[in-house]
This record gives C-alpha cells, structure tokens and sequence, in this order.
C-alpha cells in the first residue's frame, strides 16, 4: 500500500489525457461506423469510461476527492441511460425486427 | 511499475478497437467487459479503490448483463451485419482523427497545468469520499435519485403492451 502513490510520480498527467482522449476517439469511431445499434451503444460507454478515466487521473493528481465523486454521478447517469436506451432498442425491434440503424429512418420528415 | 501502467493502456487500447472491429455482437460485449476491468485496473493505480469496486459491480455486473440479455433476447445470430461501404467509413476515421488531433493540438497550444501532488493517496477510499459526497454533494446525489426513478418508470412505460396498431403494420 505505501508504494502505491509512487505511479503518480513517475507517470506524467499528459499520459492519462492522451490514453482517455484516445479511448474517446476509439469510441467515436465506433459511433461513426458501426450499422448495428447495440454496438453503437457500447461505443458510447466506452466515450463515458473515457471521461471517467481523466475525472479519476486528475483528481488522483490533485489530490482532491470532488472528481471522483463526480466520476460516481457519470456512472449513475450512464446505468440510468442504458436501462432506457436498451428499452428503447427492444420496442424497436418488436416494431421492425431489425438492429440496423439505417433503417430507423422513421423520423425523418 | 511505470512498465505497468503502458502495458494496461495497450491492453486498454487494444480491447476497445477489438469491440469496434468484432463482428459478432456477443463477442464486441465480451470484449467491452474486458475494457472495463482494465480501466478498473487504472482506477487502482490512481488510488481510487472505491471507484474501482463500483466500476466492476455497476458495468461489468450490471450493465454487461443487461446488453447480454439484450442481445440473446433479439436473437441476433442469424444476420452478421457487413461494414458500411467505405466512403462513409473513410469519412469517419478521417473526422474522429480530425476531433483527436484537435484534442492534442489544444493541449499542446495550452498552458501547461501545475499539478500539486498533495500526496494524498487516501482519497479514494470509502471513508474520504463518503464524508465529500454527504457533505458536499448531497444535493446532487438526492437528485440522482430522482433520475433513476424517473428512469424505471420510463422503461416499465416503454415496456408496456401496446393496446394500438404498432408502426410495423403503417410501413408501406
């Protein structure tokens, strides 16, 4: 336990903002390029984790505990939002049996 | 140590592209929990055990049952859906590359940030950032509350047997 802190010292912060900025990139590629939705979905968690990621480093790293308190009301936000949201993808697929975001095309005027 | 953290970021790196590149959904899932326990494996380098614990019990227990569910309930085997055509791909690898670059570009144009290393690497236990989230953030939490009632009661609602046509028998 008492070597533990040493990883703040010898890893410099730009390393953690480039890794969450990187896992955000990863995440909006998906967002971008994937056709069925539930992965488009779990895109966007891994974009939330990103976030999460840099709010934890940064409070390690000023040694305040505010952002990981804020790092736990992202995570309730987010299971709020998956439980809706994967509501939202059954009724569509009861609806047109598909998960095909090419198709959800309903709302276009 | 410092080895440590750069293997776990590859590890981390290469998890989420493998849930992008996957076809199988099921497979994309397994890798997203994957992802999840790496980024708890960060949490406790950065001293935030708590948060570490939380992170597995609410993703990968709760919310990678839920996609679990999800997917074998839809029955989506029978379909491996193909990749986009590769304009709109090659579009969307250049503009996410354009958003990352801005993102490094901003950094490097910036100030640099002074990090005061308070030293404290008891922050992140149950006791501290119990004490900051009832004294400080008591107000917001109650409200999460209230967001995760109105989150239930909108999914019992989305759920309910529709008594009128469904839009499946509008389609043309």
């Amino acid at each position: 336990m008492n070597h533990i802190p040493e990883i703040i010292k010898t890893i410099p912060f730009d390393h953690y903002l480039i890794l969450s900025a990187a896992l955000f990139f990863i995440g909006m590629i998906g967002v971008l390029v994937r056709k069925n939705i539930i992965i488009v979905f779990m895109c966007i968690e891994i974009m939330l984790n990103a976030v999460n990621l840099l709010l934890v480093a940064s409070a390690a790293y000023r040694g305040d505990a505010a952002g990981q308190v804020m790092v736990l009301f992202i995570m309730a936000v987010a299971a709020a939002e998956v439980s809706l949201g994967l509501a939202i993808i059954v009724m569509l697929y009861k609806n047109l049996q598909t998960t095909n975001i090419d198709l959800f095309n309903q709302l276009k005027g | 140590m410092e080895k440590l953290f750069y293997i776990l970021s590859g590890l981390t790196l290469i998890s989420a592209i493998m849930v992008i590149l996957s076809k199988h959904p099921i497979r994309s899932i397994l890798f997203l929990v994957l992802t999840f326990f790496l980024i708890s494996a960060h949490y406790i380098l950065l001293n935030a055990q708590f948060l570490a614990l939380v992170n597995i019990v609410v993703y990968a227990g709760a919310i990678m049952v839920l996609f679990l569910f999800v997917v074998m309930f839809l029955n989506l085997n029978r379909d491996i859906e193909r990749f986009k055509s590769w304009l709109p791909l090659a579009a969307a690898v250049i503009s996410g590359s354009c958003v990352f670059l801005v993102f490094l570009s901003a950094y490097k144009s910036s100030h640099q940030i002074q990090i005061e290393n308070s030293g404290g690497y008891q922050i992140g236990l149950v006791e501290n950032l119990g004490e900051v989230l009832y004294r400080d953030y008591l107000f917001p939490m109650e409200i999460s509350s209230v967001l995760f009632l109105v989150a239930m009661i909108g999914v019992m609602l989305l759920s309910r047997k529709e008594k009128t046509e469904t839009v499946k028998n509008l389609l043309p």
